[in-house]
């Protein structure tokens, strides 16, 4: 087996971690996909990398600051305007713990 | 007709009084109604916000403090915040998402005094090469309606293509830019990374993603990208004192010119009536003193790969504020993570969900190393290898695309299509500005001509690119429907 082959549990536990709910048929299919798309992307595998170091960015910078000024913020009214659903100022979210 | 005009040249008419900024704007919001029913380019169009700007343009260019883009109707891709207008990255997620505040690209362009027309339609998220990807229909090419007009950024590339606007903007992740003004017949620009802000730019791949304009002309798209570079405290990735100047814009010469072709980008991926077209060009340049050099830059063939890992990375990361609590629809559920599943796995596309799958993936325990990093450090030689090259070379050069326009749903093969990011996915990986300029027709479809320079060559690619555009000796050509 290859680096690249990727398993139906496997799928299904990217797609956990990537907080994606998927039904069985879209998690067949995703896994076909992604197989075929780790299948092209073997090729870098075999490229020389030894002492190179990675480029994370475009244009390389360093300790970039802003200036330390207070600004007007974006009021809270616009802020909660797309939410689904809010109450007194806040987002509300599905309960996370129970009383 | 007003809408046949070039930006440059409605500027002059407006400039001169002979027509007025509502006028314009009306010329354009008329043709919008008219005839995108053809082309599906824009997903919202507001024209009381338009004309509104258009009054004020007039305001200014009575009062004699207007700019070169007064009164100009620009079009905007749906990934580029406006405050109080829907910006929906052509997704489900964002169907109902009016931001509060603007980007700094839209900032600068209202200040510019020139005239918002819309928003245009993309594949979603900015993730697609043909803009078949839509959650609200694929665009059409004016071409050949049939057929696709390159991604992600379509909709802005047909919007000038089809005369529905004189000018539009897009963003360029790995090409999504110079991709589609290259199928579309039109100039289309990616600057150097850092030149124009990112603040208000829906996150596709933060490292790679760059706005850039689309002109019929060269001169069109240097207008355009003077008024929306410069430094930006807003983001962190802007470069100070990087406002592209085009003062010198029409003073370029081709003579001495040193360009050079990769062997890597002109091989058996490219169309055969593709690479005669380019040939012919270049012979066009070489008659008027450009010096063509043919050279390797092997991790190009990396490239596509390496995209396909860096990108979806990070564009995982991005979309991870996408859960339906601050904004767009939520769908409920058992839980709140599973509220988060939910609304994720029923809003996003197939295309959107497969990139952030592939991005976890590379991103998780075990593979890190070997997808992430690796292909980091595959970047970082292709980079280097385009430095070295600039040393004795001014730009390198290819066909911006392998291919002619395709058909509508052509292509299935989801890796063929990826495939065709080949000759454009450099420029992103340094950072290095590029641009795509129409160089003739093949198979009756538009054909691109790509350079791209080292780090802050903006204003000597823009020079160049104007020279090569008169040296081409062919005027923007006009798809035959108009």
């Amino acid at each position: 087996m290859n680096l690249m082959s990727i398993s139906l549990d496997e799928v299904r536990h990217v797609a956990k971690l990537a907080r994606l709910e998927l039904s069985e048929s879209e998690l067949m299919s995703f896994q076909g996909k992604l197989n075929a798309l780790l299948g092209h992307f073997e090729d870098i595998q075999s490229v020389d990398v030894t002492g190179r170091l990675p480029k994370p960015h475009a244009v390389a910078m360093q300790n970039v600051f802003g200036q330390d000024i207070p600004i007007q913020p974006m009021s809270r009214d616009a802020a909660l305007a797309n939410s689904a659903d809010t109450k007194a100022g806040l987002f509300i979210v599905p309960t996370i713990i129970e009383e | 007709m007003l809408h046949q005009l070039t930006a440059s040249e409605l500027s002059e008419k407006l400039h001169a009084k002979e027509v007025s900024a509502r006028e314009v704007t009306q010329a354009f919001l008329d043709r919008i109604a008219t005839e995108d029913q053809h082309y599906n380019a824009f997903l919202t169009v507001d024209a009381d916000y338009a004309l509104a700007q258009a009054d004020a343009a007039q305001s200014q260019l009575d009062s004699g403090t207007a700019g070169a883009l007064t009164g100009i109707p620009v079009a905007l891709k749906d990934n580029m915040s406006t405050t109080g207008v829907r910006t929906t990255c052509a997704s489900k997620i964002l169907d109902n998402y009016v931001p509060p505040y603007d980007a700094t690209v839209v900032t600068k362009v209202k200040e510019a005094g020139a005239t918002i027309v819309g928003k245009t339609n993309l594949d979603e998220f900015a993730m697609g090469t043909t803009n078949e990807n839509s959650a609200y229909g694929a665009v059409h090419n004016p071409w050949d309606t049939e057929r696709a007009p390159g991604g992600s950024s379509g909709g802005s590339a047909v919007a000038v293509s089809a005369e529905l606007s004189a000018l539009s903007l897009g963003s360029d992740t790995g090409g999504s830019i110079r991709f589609p003004a290259s199928l579309c017949g039109i100039v289309g620009f990616k600057p150097t990374y850092g030149r124009v802000s990112r603040y208000g730019l829906v996150a596709f791949a933060s490292s790679l993603d760059q706005i850039g304009p689309f002109g019929k002309s060269v001169e069109d798209a240097a207008l355009l990208a003077h008024v929306i570079s410069g430094y930006d405290n807003l983001d962190s990735t802007s470069l100070k004192n990087s406002q592209i100047q085009i003062n010198d814009l029409k003073s370029g010469s081709l003579k001495g010119l040193r360009i050079g072709i990769p062997e890597e980008l002109f091989g058996d991926e490219i169309d055969p009536q593709v690479k005669e077209v380019f040939e012919l060009s270049l012979d066009q340049l070489v008659k008027e003193g450009a010096i063509v050099k043919h050279l390797s830059l092997p991790s190009i063939r990396y490239g596509v790969t390496t995209y396909y890992l860096i990108a979806p990375s990070e564009a995982s990361s991005n979309l991870a504020r996408f859960d339906g609590v601050r904004f767009g629809p939520r769908i409920e559920s058992t839980g709140h993570v599973e509220s988060f599943c939910a609304t994720r796995g029923q809003l996003f596309g197939d295309e959107v969900k497969l990139r952030i799958m592939v991005g976890t993936y590379a991103l998780s325990a075990g593979y890190y190393d070997a997808y992430y990093h690796r292909a980091q450090q595959v970047r970082g030689m292709m980079t280097e290898e385009f430095e070295n090259a600039y040393k004795d070379l001014d730009f390198i050069i290819s066909p911006t695309s392998p291919i002619v326009a395709p058909p509508l749903g052509g292509i299935t093969d989801q890796m063929a299509l990826k495939a065709l990011d080949l000759c454009t996915i450099p420029a992103n990986m340094g950072g290095f500005p590029s641009i795509s300029i129409p160089c003739g027709l093949a198979y009756d479809l538009p054909v691109g001509f790509q350079l791209t320079g080292p780090i802050m060559s903006d204003e000597r690619l823009l020079q160049a690119s104007y020279a090569i555009e008169q040296a081409f000796g062919r005027e923007y050509r006009r798809p035959p429907i108009l």
